[in-house]
C-alpha cells in the first residue's frame, strides 16, 4: 500500500465513520416512504396487462410477451380501448378535456413563499374528473399545505446547519445565501460554465457542500437534498422571472 | 495585464471562440495552431497564480479651492487602510477564513506608502470566543502599521465583550489625527432577547451570528453612547472634518437582515451640524456607499464571504457588483484604502482581490452622484 492508497482509506475511513456519527435531523417518514406504485392484474391469457393511471382500469394484450413493445398504432389502440372502458364504468362522470368548466372557480394561486395561503382555495365542486384533482376538501387541503410548509422548514433547518447537511467547518449555507438569496432557482437547467455541462439546482447545491461547506456531496434521492431544494424553491415560489438576477 | 482580471465566463467563451475560428480551415497546419492555442490557454488557466492585492496610484488630490474656510487648514492629507469581517472560528476548524485574514494583512503590509494606520471593522472572530479572538489577534499582531480597532456583533454577543475589551480596550473611543476628529463607535449593542427566552449564551450568540432570523433585537448605538458623541464632539468646532467607524451602517438599508441601525437618524443629527463627515462602516460584506446630507457613507469588504445584495432599501447611489463567481473563494471580496484629501473629504479604493480595483471619489457622494460615477460591471451575470 502506497502512502497515497493508505492517506486515501484513512479519508475514507474518517467519512464513513463521520457519516455515522453526524446524526441527521429527524426528516418526515412519509418522504422517505417509497412512492406508491399501482398493482397490475395478472395476466389471464398470457399476454401483457396495460392499466390506467386511475389504477382500476385495466386491459389485456394479447399476444404481447413481458419486455415485448407495441407498434404505435396498436399502442393507441390499447389507449382507446382503456378510455372506452373508463367512460363504461363512470357513465355520469362527464371527462373535460384541457377546457374548464367557466362555472367553476380558478384553481388555488400559490404564495410568494410555501404553499398557498389557506382561504384563497376556491369551494370544490367535484364536477370534473373525479378523482384526486377535483373531489378534495378543505381538510385535504390544510393536510397538503401542513405537509409541503413542514417539508420546507425541514430544508430551512438544513440550509442554517452545516453539520446536518455533513459540513466540516462552520460554514452553513444560509452564511452565503441568507433567506435563501443569489440562489436563483429558477434560472436551472443552465450550462454552468465553471462545470463545463449544464446544471440543475441540485448540483449546485452539491457543489455548496463540498466546497464552501467541505462536506459529501448529497445523493439525489437523499432527503436533506430534496428538503434543502423545497426551502430554496418555497423561497421564489410565484415570483416572477427576473434571468440572472436573485 | 487586463486578462488577468476576465471573469471565467468570458475566458471560456474567448478560448471557445478561438478554437471554432480555428476548426474552420482544418488542414494539418491549423490543426497544429489550434492544439498548440488550446493548450496554451489551458496551462494558462492552471498556471496563473493567485491574484494578489493591485497598487494603484495613490491619487492625492490638490488642496480643493472651493473649500477655502473648511477642512484641516494645511493639514498634509493622509492614507490608512482597512481589514474588516474576518470571521474567523478557530484555527483547527477552518483554514479558508484564516487564509484570506492573512492575505489582506499581507496587502496591507506591501503599501508602499504605508498608510499612517489600519483600520480593523469588526467581526474579527465568527462566533465570539476567545481562541477565535486571540487567533485574530495574533494575525492582526503582523500588521506593521498601527491597528485601530472596532467590535462586530460575531465579536460581543457571546460572553458580552468580556473577552473583546480584555484584549482591545473600551469599544468606544475617539482620537485627532492630522487635523481630522476620528470617532470609533460601539453600533451593534441590542436589546435583550436572550433572558425572556432563557438562551445560553451559545443560543445568543448563534442567534445574532445569523442574518435571517427574526428573533434578535436591531442594531442600535444606544442612549449612553449617543450621550457619549455628543459630549465628544461637543469641544469640536464645526469646521473640523470628522471620520466615523462604525460596524453597522448608520443608516436603515434592509432591516430584515439587520443592515440597519435603529437609532441611525438620531445619530446622523448628532453629525448634521460637520461640514465633512465621513462614516465608514463594516458587516455589509459588498460594495456599498450612500449619501444622507452631509454624510458620505461607505460599506468596506469582508474577507470571508460576500453578502448578497439586499431584496429592497439598496441606496440608489451604490453602483453594485456582479454577482461573485462561487466558485472563486477570494472573488467579491478584499481589503481597501482611504485617501483622507487636504479638504477634510475621503477617496475610497475598493482593493477586490479578483477584480480590478474600484475607487469611489468624495466628489461622487458629495455631489448625489453628479459627478464621479465609478465603473459598473461590464458583463452581465449569467
Amino acid at each position: 500500500m502506497t502512502r497515497r492508497s493508505i492517506a486515501l482509506a484513512a479519508a475514507a475511513g474518517c467519512a464513513a465513520i463521520f457519516a455515522a456519527v453526524v446524526h441527521p435531523p429527524r426528516l418526515r417518514a412519509q418522504q422517505e416512504a417509497p412512492l406508491p406504485v399501482h398493482e397490475v392484474p395478472v395476466s389471464k391469457n398470457g399476454g401483457t396487462v396495460v392499466m390506467l393511471c386511475d389504477g382500476k382500469t385495466s386491459v389485456e394484450v394479447k399476444g404481447l410477451k413481458p419486455g415485448e413493445s407495441m407498434p404505435h398504432a396498436q399502442a393507441v389502440e390499447v389507449a382507446r380501448q382503456l378510455m372506452e372502458q373508463w367512460r363504461r364504468e363512470h357513465p355520469n362522470e362527464k371527462w373535460e378535456m384541457a377546457k374548464t368548466d367557466p362555472s367553476s372557480e380558478p384553481p388555488p394561486v400559490p404564495s410568494a413563499r410555501s404553499g398557498a395561503e389557506a382561504g384563497t382555495r376556491p369551494q370544490s365542486k367535484g364536477t370534473q374528473q373525479g378523482d384526486t384533482y377535483a373531489s378534495f376538501t378543505d381538510r385535504d387541503y390544510k393536510v397538503w399545505k401542513h405537509e409541503t410548509d413542514s417539508f420546507v422548514e425541514e430544508g430551512k433547518q438544513l440550509f442554517h446547519d452545516g453539520a446536518a447537511v455533513g459540513g466540516t467547518i462552520g460554514v452553513s449555507c444560509d452564511m452565503c445565501h441568507p433567506d435563501g438569496s443569489n440562489t436563483h432557482p429558477e434560472t436551472y437547467p443552465k450550462y454552468q460554465v465553471q462545470l463545463q455541462r449544464v446544471a440543475l439546482l441540485r448540483d449546485m447545491i452539491d457543489w455548496c457542500i463540498e466546497n464552501p461547506v467541505k462536506g459529501k456531496a448529497l445523493d439525489p434521492n437523499d432527503t436533506r437534498l430534496r428538503a434543502l431544494e423545497a426551502y430554496i424553491l418555497a423561497q421564489r415560489k410565484g415570483v416572477a422571472l427576473d434571468y440572472g438576477k436573485h | 495585464m487586463a486578462a488577468r482580471h476576465k471573469s471565467v465566463e468570458t475566458k471560456y467563451m474567448e478560448d471557445r471562440d478561438a478554437v471554432l475560428r480555428g476548426l474552420r480551415s482544418l488542414d494539418r497546419r491549423t490543426f497544429l495552431k489550434v492544439l498548440a492555442a488550446t493548450t496554451g490557454a489551458v496551462m494558462a488557466k492552471s498556471l496563473m497564480p493567485p491574484h494578489s492585492f493591485q497598487l494603484v496610484e495613490v491619487a492625492n488630490a490638490a488642496p480643493d479651492k472651493t473649500a477655502s474656510t473648511a477642512g484641516m487648514a494645511g493639514q498634509p492629507p493622509f492614507t490608512f487602510a482597512y481589514v474588516s469581517d474576518t470571521h474567523l472560528y478557530q484555527r483547527t476548524l477552518n483554514q479558508r477564513f484564516v487564509r484570506a485574514a492573512v492575505k489582506a494583512v499581507e496587502d496591507v503590509n506591501a503599501l508602499d506608502p504605508q498608510p499612517d494606520f489600519v483600520l480593523f471593522g469588526g467581526d474579527l472572530a465568527q462566533l465570539g470566543r476567545r481562541e477565535e479572538l486571540d487567533l485574530g489577534r495574533q494575525i492582526l499582531a503582523e500588521v506593521k502599521a498601527p491597528v485601530k480597532m472596532m467590535v462586530g456583533e460575531h465579536d460581543w454577543f457571546y460572553d458580552l465583550g468580556g473577552a473583546w475589551q480584555e484584549m482591545f480596550g473600551p469599544p468606544n473611543y475617539s482620537f485627532d489625527w492630522k487635523g481630522v476628529h476620528v470617532v470609533v463607535l460601539m453600533s451593534v449593542h441590542e436589546k435583550d432577547f436572550w433572558t425572556p427566552r432563557n438562551m445560553t449564551p451559545e443560543q445568543r450568540m448563534h442567534t445574532v451570528a445569523g442574518l435571517d432570523n427574526g428573533v434578535q433585537s436591531r442594531f442600535e448605538v444606544g442612549d449612553d453612547e449617543r450621550k457619549w458623541l455628543a459630549a465628544d464632539l461637543a469641544k469640536v468646532p464645526h469646521t473640523t472634518p470628522l471620520l466615523v467607524f462604525s460596524h453597522s451602517p448608520l443608516y436603515k438599508y434592509y432591516r430584515n437582515w439587520n443592515f440597519w441601525t435603529d437609532d441611525a437618524e438620531q445619530v446622523q443629527a448628532i453629525l448634521k451640524p460637520f461640514q465633512q463627515v465621513t462614516v465608514i462602516h463594516g458587516h455589509t460584506h459588498q460594495m456599498l456607499y450612500n449619501q444622507i446630507g452631509n454624510i458620505s457613507f461607505y460599506g468596506m469588504l469582508s474577507t470571508a464571504w460576500p453578502w448578497p445584495y439586499a431584496p429592497s432599501g439598496l441606496p440608489p447611489l451604490t453602483v453594485q457588483m456582479n454577482r461573485a463567481d462561487p466558485f472563486d473563494q477570494f472573488d467579491g471580496l478584499g481589503d481597501g484604502r482611504i485617501n483622507v484629501r487636504a479638504d477634510g473629504l475621503a477617496d475610497k479604493i475598493y482593493s477586490l482581490w479578483d477584480r480590478n480595483p474600484v475607487t469611489v471619489k468624495a466628489d461622487y457622494l458629495v455631489s448625489h452622484g453628479k459627478t464621479a460615477r465609478p465603473p459598473a460591471p461590464q458583463f452581465a451575470s449569467y
